[in-house]
């Protein structure tokens, strides 16, 4: 099993335990590229449609009848259908730019509804199957991307943080939010409250990642660390950021790490809700490493062919998300044509709907500039405000605007 | 014989890359995404495959990270040049940038030397999300110890980035992004020349009327303005800083003494900035030789807004040209 070739020698142990170190191709087989994402990958439903019993998951999915895995089946086709959408509106010039979720509606779906609505969620910019879990409205999102608005949403209202660019920033913020909850005594009894926390494989590498662990754990905040590995951050693979399958790394924290099939639905629900049972227990943090794909391009002005091979992305096409839902439930009778018929239809809907509101988003005022700088305005930026919205006003006398 | 070229400041930064590190096998390159990908911006692009990947490295996705080992590398005698993928993503190496990159030299009476290059992609007004449209080059003008150049042309591009490069002192090294791969910004570039020297200023279209000091992406647009005001029958000088530091105000000063007027444009918010140095810097010089006030276009004091925005947040020909009226009115 490869993870046996990642255990390191301990001091003392010589050249010979060094020997046993995995090779540069052992180390990389095991970080990404292997089908099966390693040995320790847990999985509830294979890539086919089969459902894998699993000892340690299964009570936490034990809810989830046809019903529920139905609706979590139309969660990622609306979400996946949306994401389309704007891909394509982007494509017409409509939007500036679009980070694509394709392949990832599992990881954020079965993350997404495993949280209370009491929990609190700390995205990165590609969450937005997160964002609709949260109840937002993902026309709420475009706005972004349409660069009339630089976020969206009620955060206190849905528990949904504003997206964060700067890669790893939020991990942080996340891990002080958490810090915050236990501060509170919101752990350890019946309303107990978690956070989880979204960001990439690329974003492993930054220091405010390692620093949001390290405060996570000495403070044992209820946070859930939830890395969506997509093997790539834009051209650099998961390789470039790391030795060791990322999930082992929660150990020399001082926390658990778990990987998890991140296009398998069901998986990603248990293991979400596992870990932030822990949390509300107090025993948080927990880092979860979803192991899973970006079929897209890393945003729409990202060309992939220029690093990444089509086999792999081939490969990657028989382990979709949704297809093995589709599968499941359609081979065990929990529904039939036309539900996913009426599913097909639904998300046409919804993805007509976004477009709509997309093209007839208003434009923001010059003034927009100016507000909320601060709380309370300076008396320099006012006269800034006065003295620009003034010189347009001149435009406007003169004919020229 | 002259070997001339027609470039874009994108295809120039590139070739003068080339160009560095055929001359000196210690000159490294480093970043996110520099190597397959050519970085975003494909400004690296070809590099990697013809000097392998232990000379153009794509790093690990972190930017202490990056400036950080540059410094231990240029302890060893290597000459980085980090790639920074967008200005708003410095901040994560602001620590190593001003404690250590910009400090080692001094602390250690000069016997270590730090010959780095950070490239910064910078400005606004291609339409892009947060933290991608930034101007937080007066910041680092701010810090001493660190050395900041802005090319605005071509010629500059192939040969400043070369330069910057040969210099023992590390460089910021702001680069326009909006106009990478502007056709309209093309020019000829003598690849078999002596450059001018890196850290002086330049006039680049003479005039009476008043001065307009700029650098980087605002160069072009007071030089329209300039042909703009022309047609109105005000002739302005543009002056392109082309260092901002340090500042090389000499030819300011010169001009100012002409005009009697100055205004300075960037694309940077106006408080405590590199408009206000130069503001201070003129009026302890040309006190008695100016007819108006120093006059400054520039971005507003507001975190940079959304990208629907920006045509009024930029400084345009417009504006500047309403600040010459402004300033021939005193
Ligand atoms: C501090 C910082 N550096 C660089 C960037 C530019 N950038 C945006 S996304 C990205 C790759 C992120 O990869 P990963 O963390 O794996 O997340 P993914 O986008 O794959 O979900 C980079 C380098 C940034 N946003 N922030």
């Amino acid at each position: 099993m490869p993870s046996e070739h990642w255990t390191h020698p301990e001091p003392g142990d010589g050249p010979a335990a060094a020997a046993a170190q995995p090779t540069p191709e052992q180390v990389i087989a095991g970080l990404r590229a292997t089908s099966e994402g390693g040995a320790e990958l847990t999985q509830l439903l294979t890539p086919e449609g089969e459902r894998v019993a699993s000892p340690q998951f299964d009570r936490y999915v034990d809810d989830i009848d046809a019903e529920a895995l139905k609706g979590l089946y139309r969660d990622m086709v609306l979400v996946r259908r949306a994401d389309r959408e704007a891909n394509a509106m982007q494509r017409q010039g409509q939007l500036g730019i679009w980070v694509p979720l394709l392949g990832q509606e599992a990881a954020q779906i079965g993350s997404g509804r495993a949280l209370e609505k009491r929990d609190m969620a700390f995205p990165s910019y590609r969450e937005h199957g997160v964002a609709y879990a949260r109840g937002i409205d993902l026309k709420e999102v475009l706005g972004i991307f349409r660069c009339t608005d630089h976020s969206g949403w009620d955060y206190q209202a849905h528990r949904f943080h504003p997206y964060t660019i700067v890669i790893g920033n939020q991990v942080l913020n996340a891990a002080g939010y958490a810090m915050g909850q236990k501060f509170e005594g919101k752990v350890g009894d019946e309303d107990s409250e978690a956070t989880i926390c979204y960001f990439g494989d690329g974003a492993t590498s930054q220091g405010d990642v390692h620093e949001g662990f390290v405060w996570a754990a000495v403070y044992d905040a209820p946070i859930v660390f939830f890395c969506q590995n997509n093997q790539w951050a834009i051209s650099e693979p998961t390789e470039r950021q790391s030795r060791l399958p990322l999930y082992q790394r929660a150990r020399g924290y001082g926390f658990p790490g778990i990987r998890v099939d991140g296009n398998d639905v069901l998986a990603c629900l248990a293991v979400s809700r596992w870990a932030l049972e822990e949390c509300r227990h107090g025993n948080g943090p927990v880092l979860i490493e979803a192991f899973t794909y970006r079929m897209d391009a890393h945003t729409t002005t990202d060309d992939p062919t220029r690093y990444r091979l089509s086999d792999e992305l081939e490969e990657w096409k028989l382990k979709d998300p949704i297809e093995r839902v589709r599968a499941y439930l359609a081979r065990g009778g929990g529904a039939d044509q036309a539900f996913f018929d009426q599913v097909q239809a639904d998300s046409d809907a919804f993805a007509a709907e976004l477009r709509d509101y997309c093209f007839n988003m208003p434009e923001p005022p010059p003034d927009r500039i100016f507000s909320h700088v601060y709380a309370e305005s300076t008396p320099l930026l006012d006269a800034q405000r006065e003295e620009y919205l003034s010189y347009l006003d001149g435009f406007i006398g003169a004919g020229e605007h | 014989m002259a070997d001339l070229q027609k470039l874009t400041i994108g295809k120039a930064i590139n070739l003068g890359l080339r160009r560095a590190m055929e001359e000196d096998p210690k000159v490294l390159i480093m970043g996110e995404d520099v190597g397959k990908l050519g970085g975003v911006f494909r400004i690296t692009d070809g590099l990697q495959k013809d000097f392998g990947e232990q000379r153009v490295l794509d790093t690990p996705l972190a930017e202490s990270g990056i400036i950080g080992t540059a410094v231990g590398l240029a302890v060893r005698g290597f000459r980085p040049v980090c790639e920074i993928q967008f200005e708003g993503f410095i901040f994560p190496g602001f620590d190593q940038i001003s404690s250590q990159v910009a400090k080692l030299h001094y602390r250690t009476q000069g016997k270590i030397k730090m010959p780095i290059v950070i490239r910064v992609p910078f400005g606004g007004g291609i339409g892009a999300v947060e933290h991608h449209s930034e101007s937080p080059e007066s910041l680092f003008a701010h810090i001493p110890g660190l050395k900041v150049v802005s090319v605005s042309n071509a010629v500059d591009a192939y040969w400043g980035i070369q330069q910057a490069i040969k210099s023992d002192d590390p460089i910021l090294f702001f680069e326009p992004k909006k106009l990478y791969h502007s056709g309209a910004m093309k020019s000829e570039v003598d690849t078999d020349t002596t450059p001018d020297p890196l850290f002086k200023s330049r006039v680049v279209r003479e005039g009476t009327a008043v001065t307009v000091v700029a650098y980087g992406p605002s160069v072009k647009v007071a030089l329209d303005a300039a042909t703009a005001a022309e047609d109105e029958g005000k002739s302005l000088e543009v002056i392109d800083l082309r260092t901002l530091s340090p500042l090389d105000l000499e030819p300011v000063f010169e001009s100012v003494r002409k005009t009697g007027r100055l205004i300075a444009l960037s694309e940077a918010p106006s408080e405590s900035s590199l408009t206000s140095e130069i503001a201070a810097r003129v009026q302890e010089e040309c006190f008695y030789s100016l007819e108006a006030p120093v006059l400054r276009v520039t971005g507003f004091d507001t975190p940079y807004p959304p990208a629907k925005l920006e045509e009024h947040y930029l400084p345009d020909l417009d504006r500047v040209l309403h600040t010459v009226d402004r300033s021939l009115a005193w």
